[in-house]
Parts: structure tokens; C-alpha cells; sequence
């Protein structure tokens, strides 16, 4: 019954949520919306029983993710309107349901066959971080080592990108300074 | 009432779709990438659902890997928007057809 009564109320909630992430115009909105959205996502998987997916949701997509896109955020000018783009408004909307009806598909199909067994079923007697940490460091050793790899290229290629001529401040260099910058940008 | 695993797969394809909508209908590159966002966190919330009721554990495991693909996504994507945006001071798809024939 409870359970029934936080799906729906957190359905809800997602659903809204990421409704206005998709259709408002202020791209501050849509930051805020999309970020109560991930916590509201978190939810379900507190219900499902995947408390660490729960607890990994809000520290990396509400506290990570989130964070990264509100200091992006600031780099861009974020004030004015978002322009829509004015398609034809059919096309969308039947590629997005045709969309929809594959991936019913694709989760639909196994389970007309009704004979999944369990590859890794669920300990008897252990809470569910330990169930994770037991399969993830025995079957799942090697992706998570390759996940690992490639959190710190993305690391290494995001510092690289962005922080190009961090080191100078133009609050703390004179006029003549700021000049012989623009004149070397210019040139090179 | 009780809550089936059609429940939850029907949930996933509703926010799926938003995301879809959203990834077709915006111009801008940050709110692009904000619809991608809602498409992988839509995928999560079904394999979530599918490892509870078949007592799977693998749905968690690739839920954990999207989530890291996710994050390295936006830690370069975002250094590649701030670089673009400084060269052309603006992130809007129209900028981004310099090969249209």
C-alpha cells in the first residue's frame, strides 16, 4: 500500500520535474528542476532496495553533475530566452513515441520468454551494499577498473579543455597588460 | 495495489520519451545536454526495476557503469562547450554548421 502511494506520488513528481526541464526557456529553471528530478529518481531505488545505487545517485548526479553544470553554467550567458527550435512539430513527436514503443520492446522481450534465471542472485542474510561490493569486485573487477581509467582521461581532457590561461586574472593585471594579451590572442 | 515490474518499465519509457522530445526540440547545446541526462537516468530507473524482480544484481552493475559514462560525459562535454563558447560566443546548434553544404 505505502508502496503504491510512493510510486505514484514519486512518478509524479519525476515526471513534472523533468517536464519543465524540456520546455522552459530559462536555462536556470531547467538546472533546478533537472537537479530536484535526480533526487526525486533516487527514490525509486530506495524502494527497489538498491540503497547504494540510491546514495551513489544523489552524491554523484545531484552533487557531482549538478555542481559541474552550475559552474558551466557560469562561463555562459544564461539570462536571456532560450531559442526553440521550430520543426515540424508531427515528426517529433512520432520519432519520440516511436522510440518509446522500442524500448518496451527491447525490455518486453525477455520476459515473454518467462525462463530469466537469476546470473547473480541475491544473497540470503546481507544488506545490499555488501551484495554490490561482492559482485563488483569479483565478476565486474575489470569494468570497474577500465571505468576507473576512463573517469580519469575524462579528468585529465576537462582540465585541459577548460582551463586554458586560468593562471592570469584580469582583475589583477594593469590596462597595459590586458592589451598585450588581446594582442597575442590576436596573433596567435 | 500492487507494484509490478511493468510499473516501473512504463515510468522508464514515459521519462524516456520526455527525454527524447527534449533532445529534438532544444537548441541549445547546455539544455541538449540536460535531455541527455533524463534519458540515462530513465534507462537507470528500469534496470534498477528489472534487478529487484528477477533478484539480479547485474541490472545495479550496469546501472553503476551508466552513471560513470555519465559523469566523464559531462566533465569533457562541458570543456568542449566552455572552448567553443569562447571562440564563437555561443552554444546554440545553428553556430555548429560550419560543414553545410
Amino acid at each position: 500500500m505505502f508502496e503504491a502511494i510512493a510510486f505514484y506520488l514519486f512518478a509524479f513528481l519525476t515526471i513534472a520535474m523533468f517536464f519543465i526541464t524540456v520546455t522552459t526557456s530559462q536555462a536556470l529553471y531547467a538546472l533546478t528542476a533537472l537537479a530536484a528530478g535526480m533526487i526525486f529518481i533516487s527514490a525509486f531505488f530506495f524502494i527497489l532496495d538498491a540503497d547504494f545505487l540510491g546514495a551513489v545517485q544523489i552524491i554523484v548526479y545531484t552533487g557531482a553533475v549538478m555542481a559541474l553544470y552550475a559552474f558551466g553554467m557560469m562561463f555562459f550567458d544564461t539570462t536571456r530566452e532560450v531559442k526553440e527550435k521550430q520543426g515540424n512539430q508531427y515528426i517529433v513527436i512520432g520519432l519520440s513515441t516511436l522510440a518509446a514503443v522500442l524500448v518496451v520492446v527491447i525490455f518486453a522481450a525477455p520476459m515473454v520468454s518467462e525462463n530469466i534465471v537469476a546470473l547473480y542472485p541475491a544473497l540470503e542474510g546481507v544488506g545490499n551494499t555488501q551484495e554490490v561490493g561482492l559482485v563488483l569486485f569479483t565478476k565486474y573487477l575489470v569494468p570497474f577498473e577500465v571505468a576507473a581509467i576512463m573517469l580519469l582521461v575524462a579528468m585529465v581532457a576537462g582540465i585541459v579543455l577548460a582551463g586554458k590561461k586560468m593562471d592570469l586574472s584580469i582583475t589583477l593585471m594593469n590596462e597595459a597588460e590586458i592589451e598585450e594579451e588581446k594582442n597575442k590572442k590576436v596573433l596567435s | 495495489m500492487e507494484i509490478g515490474l511493468n510499473h516501473y518499465l512504463v515510468l522508464s519509457t514515459i521519462l524516456f520519451a520526455i527525454g527524447l522530445v527534449g533532445v529534438m526540440r532544444r537548441k541549445n547545446l547546455l539544455l541538449l545536454f540536460f535531455a541527455t541526462e533524463i534519458l540515462l537516468n530513465s534507462v537507470n530507473v528500469a534496470f534498477a526495476a528489472i534487478s529487484h524482480y528477477y533478484g539480479d544484481l547485474t541490472g545495479q552493475m550496469f546501472a553503476f557503469f551508466v552513471i560513470a559514462i555519465a559523469a566523464s560525459e559531462v566533465a569533457v562535454g562541458l570543456g568542449l562547450l566552455i572552448v567553443w563558447y569562447k571562440r564563437h560566443n555561443s552554444i546554440d546548434l545553428d553556430t555548429l554548421m560550419t560543414m553545410k553544404g
